[in-house]
């Protein structure tokens, strides 16, 4: 049951993915990509980190998915013909041969000799709100809180670059 | 109700990050509240003040090697010294800075805000004992860094600089990320000291963690520009303003040096039978690119940025040795190229006036003899980075080709001699340039502040005395390198 699952989530995935770099247009790109976290989603569940699954749904299915098709909206964008346009074929396949290529060794490991992965610390708690929170708030304190001098760079930074010259001389 | 685990906090020994950033917010706020832009230059000095009281706090940390933050966060002689050279570049160029804000009028708040930031993240690098840690500082050092990057908006080029920095930063720490996440599902633990038990314990899974090494490699090459990453490099740093320019190929390339030797040489030292030749290849590669294509430049910034790829190409020597003077080498060199870099493009900046229109060779005719005093220091600095004694570059490259010939890559040695001569060509072309040229170019009136006085001699005294006595520096660095 789990593995039929599995399959149709993971199949589901890649499907979405594939569509979304293949289609030309912004729109249907996006709406792909909000195909594949949902995908991403249900794989999340089932292994059991059901934070993060609820956070996948929330956050980038529908928080930042919802900002992207906004910004495609305001930019109007339109097909126009750029400079790798007519090489474009190329470069994706390519990539993706690359890319794949890269990979490939991982995954025929992983088809030839099919380890068990390792052991959760602690299978109760584990990808519950509970295991989550204590983790971030103990084990990984410091990272969390860099975390925060991170947003406020970030946050300075698209004020620097986005906001508007004349209007700030004073 | 189960109680939650204390995690050991030692808020000591972060000490020199909190300072930073509690400096930065204050500057930022001091923008908020006081608009009137009397007291442009009082901005740069109090960043410069909270960049000394960290100095002064790391240092106390000398000699001690603890970990804290449940074991995330590390204190040692290694950490140690690169906060130093990171805090050296970050104070250097505040100092440069104070100049270029005044000239090319931008607004210092948010500037000095950000340079701090970056610097935290250089820090928390520098300290990282857990890929969280190491992942999160680089994270907040490039997110500031683009956005200084892009700062003089005015600029076409710096508006490129700042998006391509951002679109192939964004690219290369996804890689890092992959890598680490690879690393983690291999050996269950994002903690250095664990990956490396585990794989001395020969459970793990080696394709895992061969792709996984693999990909942390490209992304920190992506960071230190290395060939065949390194293509960002000259664009950015054409584009980006001069004293950014200089900050990002010392600081963050220090930090992104010392997360990478720190990674390699604890987490992943049971592999390095594997992993020596990937940066023996990457190394020889880099210097050879490098210098090969600063050969062809007319434009002396992108002429330093390819250079600052071939020095990268030598640093990474170091770390391909991996032995004791290998790595207190490579230390070292960061330590003397920090200073002779930043003064380099101190001096870019002062012959390229308001918006930054003169940067070809030709503008530094005669030079030497209009300013010598200026043109003096662009000539030690340049004798530095070519690697001419007695000056620093010389003696950091012999400790690094020392340190390669001991391990036994004599043919890298050999291309790094080669690279070195190489590189006398275009950095005295400059030279030539600047004395020995007779037509006459009208150039504009230079005047100098005091800031930028203190930052050009502070980097001509580390330039010399590094180069003439070198033992000091040098046992610091060893010591650096023997706690780990």
């Amino acid at each position: 049951m789990s593995a039929l699952l599995f399959y149709i989530l993971a199949i589901g995935s890649v499907s979405c993915a594939l569509l979304m770099i293949l289609s030309k247009k912004a729109v249907n790109s996006a709406v792909a990509l909000v195909g594949v976290m949902l995908c991403l989603a249900g794989l999340f569940a089932m292994q059991n980190a059901h934070l993060i699954a609820a956070l996948q749904v929330l956050v980038y299915a529908g928080a930042i998915m919802v900002l992207v098709l906004f910004v495609i909206m305001l930019l109007n964008l339109r097909e126009k013909g750029g400079l790798l346009t007519g090489r474009q074929p190329f470069i994706q396949v390519g990539a993706v041969v690359l890319l794949n290529g890269l990979l490939a060794p991982l995954v025929s490991d992983y088809v030839m000799a099919p380890t068990t992965g390792i052991a959760l610390t602690d299978p109760a708690t584990f990808g519950t709100v509970k295991g989550v929170g204590t983790m971030l708030f103990t084990e990984y304190l410091l990272p969390f809180e860099i975390a925060s001098i991170l947003l406020l760079a970030a946050l300075v930074g698209a004020v620097v670059l986005t906001k508007n010259k004349k209007n700030s001389e004073g | 109700m189960a109680s939650i685990p204390i995690p050991d906090i030692n808020i000591g020994a972060i000490g020199p990050e909190i300072t930073l950033c509690v400096i930065a917010m204050g500057i930022l706020m001091a923008e908020v509240f006081s608009p009137s832009r009397k007291n442009r230059d009082l901005m740069g000095l109090v960043a410069f003040g909270g960049v000394v009281v960290a100095g002064l706090i790391t240092m106390s940390f000398q000699g001690e090697s603890f970990t804290t933050f449940s074991g995330t966060y590390i204190v040692d002689n290694f950490s140690t010294f690169f906060k130093l050279i990171c805090l050296l570049a970050t104070g250097l160029t505040i100092l440069v800075s104070i100049r270029y804000c005044e000239e090319e009028n931008i607004h210092e708040g948010e500037y000095y805000a950000l340079l701090l930031f970056t610097t935290v993240g250089m820090l928390f690098m520098a300290s990282g004992e857990d890929l969280m840690t190491i992942y999160m500082g680089l994270e907040v050092m490039s997110l500031s860094l683009y956005a200084l990057a892009g700062y003089t908006k005015t600029r076409r080029e710096s508006n490129e600089a700042s998006l391509k920095y951002f679109i192939l930063g964004g690219f290369s720490s996804a890689i890092l990320l992959y890598g680490m996440a690879l690393i983690y599902g291999a050996s269950g633990t994002t903690k250095l000291a664990g990956v490396s038990e585990a794989l001395m314990g020969g459970s793990v899974n080696t394709t895992l963690i061969a792709v996984g090494v693999v990909l942390t490699l490209v992304g920190f090459a992506f960071k230190v520009s290395a060939v065949p990453f390194h293509m960002w490099t000259p664009d950015v740093y054409q584009g980006a303003p001069v004293p950014i320019t200089g900050f990002m190929s010392a600081g963050p390339k220090a930090a992104a040096f010392a997360a990478m030797f720190r990674l390699f040489a604890e987490a992943f030292a049971p592999l390095q039978n594997d992993w020596w030749l990937l940066l023996w290849i990457l190394a020889a590669v880099t210097m050879t690119a490098g210098n090969l294509f600063a050969l062809a430049q007319n434009n002396v910034k992108r002429m330093l940025a390819y250079s600052s790829i071939a020095h990268a190409g030598y640093i990474l020597m170091g770390v391909a040795a991996a032995n004791e003077t290998g790595s207190s080498g490579a230390l070292f060199y960061l330590l003397a190229y920090t200073f002779m870099n930043i003064a380099a493009f101190a001096i870019v900046g002062i012959v390229a006036s308001k918006g930054e229109e003169r940067v070809s060779f030709k503008d530094y005719t005669g030079l030497g003899y209009k300013y010598p005093l200026l043109g003096a220091t662009l000539t030690v600095m340049i004798f530095s980075l070519a690697g001419i004694p007695p000056t620093a570059g010389f003696v950091g490259k012999f400790y690094i080709f020392m340190a390669v010939v001991e391990k036994g890559y004599i043919v890298l040695a050999i291309i790094g001699v080669l690279n070195a001569v190489i590189s006398v060509f275009y950095y005295l072309k400059l030279t030539v340039y600047m004395y020995m040229r007779d037509e006459r170019v009208e150039t504009t009136k230079i005047v100098l502040q005091p800031s930028m006085i203190i930052a050009l001699l502070l980097s001509l005294y580390g330039v010399l005395i590094i180069g003439l006595a070198p033992s000091a520096y040098m046992s610091f660095a060893k010591s650096a390198f023997l706690s780990f």
